[in-house]
């Protein structure tokens, strides 16, 4: 679970994203978190992650403050998937997957039984246990994208966060990405945020959006979100001025 | 795949062995093996002979290993932790750091007037050099910590080691040409000039080296899909930076020290090892590299005395085709 509270987040002070925002995300959920370019989408991941400094307030994670926990005990909360294309030759998917392991493994990296077995198992779980043995130089953008996921959930954490995960994928592999976080998140009970620009996939899949209109952060479940008309003025208003 | 690694490992051992004794037998004079290995095994042999196998080409063909290997890791970690396969072990300037030290002790010294002064004549070629990268690199990790892009680490290394030729070149310009001579030729590399009582720092010093390149391994490892992954998956990144800057000043910086720069070694061997082991994984690629480094320093070095010309026109020419080869090929091999 993730809370927000009352947090504000920007640059400098010069430039404000959100502020005073407070937010709940629960297990079990996916949640789009959409908004204008520039708005504090990314930032926000950041943030939960502990990139990003807040400039007021608190994240906590299942109850502990990110301000003290250790990166490795970060690790151990949340998986972020980039925006960055992850393309390593020589290097097997499983090999990629098993790197999620890391949190669990001793100081060389040595993998037990039971570490094989949640790395063959996350690659299953995102349609990938055939390409366990083949480098990702030579693999599609979406296949890229779902060995990243299955690393993500090899490093078994309650919270997955992902930044615009379906900006290189085609329509019918976008459908088919959120289809499968969403599937993560009720089978694993997972809390999974991603930001995206895909309104309608984003109404169609998820449990709940986060709208960021800046400096404000609205979080309501998806049917509510659509009829708070939230989206429109966003999107449709500033589009006509 | 775990056929192939062994395999490979075996061979790379054998080569390394075969070329070893090689390099005890091709040398200026011509000495029997049956002379060299009584002079190993210390039998009766006669002083000159002596002196050749242990003080000359024992030495030479130990320091060849030991430099390879040491280059060959350094200019490895340098390209996963800035993910750039044309990074090697200079690029922090550790050689330019090591040059200009070099430089100030024996161009600047006369140019000051300090000559014969013993206090500073002790520290030696070596010494001087070793100052100058350490000084170097410790002002690139100092910066380090403060600077959240590596590749900006990167770029201000080479700006930096732009700035520390140029220095050195003002020295050159204005040095006499005795002294410009000695400095040349330390530029030009040598295996031959270490002592034995040099030898005993040199060895420590890149053992303990190796030692923190296995320790990151597996920071290198998560490297490998760039700092941001790396972090999220709970890897203390200012301090595994730290280890690994550390590290390359302990083997590639104490390597310079005495032997001078030897160029594309570190750039070229984790190339090799990748392409021979198809495999990213540090576990197997450092130990790998650390082997064709020995390798092939040790061809080097027969080359170039086969030829009785300096070691890094033999690594330079040897290396620049793989280099070229490998940008041409493969653009992401890192």
């Amino acid at each position: 679970m993730i809370e927000l509270k009352n947090i504000s987040l920007g640059y400098d002070n010069k430039r404000i994203l959100l502020k005073d925002v407070s937010a709940t995300f629960s297990r079990g959920t996916t949640t789009a978190l959409i908004g204008r370019n520039g708005s504090g989408k990314s930032t926000l991941l950041r943030a939960i992650i502990g990139f990003q400094p807040l400039m007021s307030g608190n994240i906590v994670l299942n109850g502990t403050d990110i301000k003290d926990t250790t990166a490795l005990q970060l690790a151990r909360q949340v998986a972020f998937v980039t925006t960055e294309r992850v393309r390593i030759s020589n290097l097997a998917c499983r090999d990629v997957v098993a790197l999620g392991r890391a949190p669990y493994t001793n100081w060389i990296g040595r993998m037990q039984k039971d570490d094989e077995l949640v790395v063959m198992q996350s690659l299953e779980k995102v349609g990938m246990e055939s390409y366990a043995f083949r480098t990702m130089d030579k693999m599609s953008d979406g296949e890229c994208q779902r060995v990243m996921i299955a690393r993500a959930l090899a490093q078994a954490t309650p919270i997955i966060l992902l930044d615009e995960p379906t900006s290189f994928l085609d329509m019918p592999n976008r459908y088919e990405l959120c289809h499968l976080l969403a599937d993560l998140a009720h089978k694993e009970n997972k809390c999974i945020i991603f930001s995206t620009h895909e309104l309608d996939i984003a109404k169609s899949v998820c449990d709940t959006i986060a709208l960021i209109d800046s400096p404000a952060l609205h979080h309501y479940p998806t049917e509510e979100m659509i009829n708070s008309g939230y989206i429109e003025k966003l999107f449709k208003i500033r589009y006509e001025r | 795949m775990r056929h192939r690694t062994v395999t490979l490992f075996v061979i790379l051992s054998i080569l390394l062995l075969v070329l070893f004794v090689l390099d005890l037998l091709v040398g200026a004079v011509y000495i029997p093996i049956k002379d060299i290995w009584g002079t190993i095994i210390s039998e009766e042999v006669n002083s000159a002979t002596r002196l050749i196998v242990l003080d000359i080409r024992l030495m030479k063909a130990i320091v060849a290993v030991v430099a390879g290997v040491a280059l060959s890791v350094s200019g490895l970690q340098m390209q996963t932790l800035f993910r750039n396969p044309l990074a090697g072990p200079y690029v922090l300037g550790i050689s330019s750091g090591a040059s200009l030290g070099v430089a100030i002790f024996i161009l600047g010294m006369p140019l000051l007037g300090i000559v014969n002064n013993s206090a500073i004549s002790s520290i030696g070629t070596a010494g001087a050099a070793w100052i100058g990268s350490a000084l170097i690199l410790a002002f690139i990790a100092s910066v380090s910590t403060r600077i959240k892009d590596i590749m900006v680490i990167l770029i201000l290394g080479m700006m930096f080691s732009s700035g520390v030729s140029a220095v050195v070149q003002i020295l050159q310009y204005l040095s006499n040409e005795e002294a410009l001579k000695s400095f040349v030729i330390w530029t030009m590399g040598s295996l031959g000039d270490v002592t034995a009582n040099q030898l005993q720092l040199l060895l420590p010093a890149v053992f303990l080296g190796l030692i923190l390149s296995v320790a990151v391994i597996k920071p290198l490892n998560l490297l490998l899909l760039g700092e941001q992954y790396a972090r999220t998956m709970g890897l203390n990144i200012r301090k595994s930076r730290y280890l690994i800057f550390l590290s390359t000043t302990l083997l590639a910086g104490t390597v310079t020290a005495f032997c001078g720069p030897i160029g594309f070694v570190g750039l070229a061997i984790p190339h090799i090892s990748r392409m021979l082991f198809r495999n990213a994984d540090h576990r197997i690629l450092l130990p790998a590299s650390a082997l064709c480094g020995g390798v092939v320093l040790l061809f080097c070095d027969i080359v170039s005395k086969w030829l009785t010309l300096p070691i890094n026109t033999i690594t330079a020419l040897l290396g620049i085709p793989i280099v070229v080869w490998v940008v041409i090929r493969n653009k992401s091999i890192v």
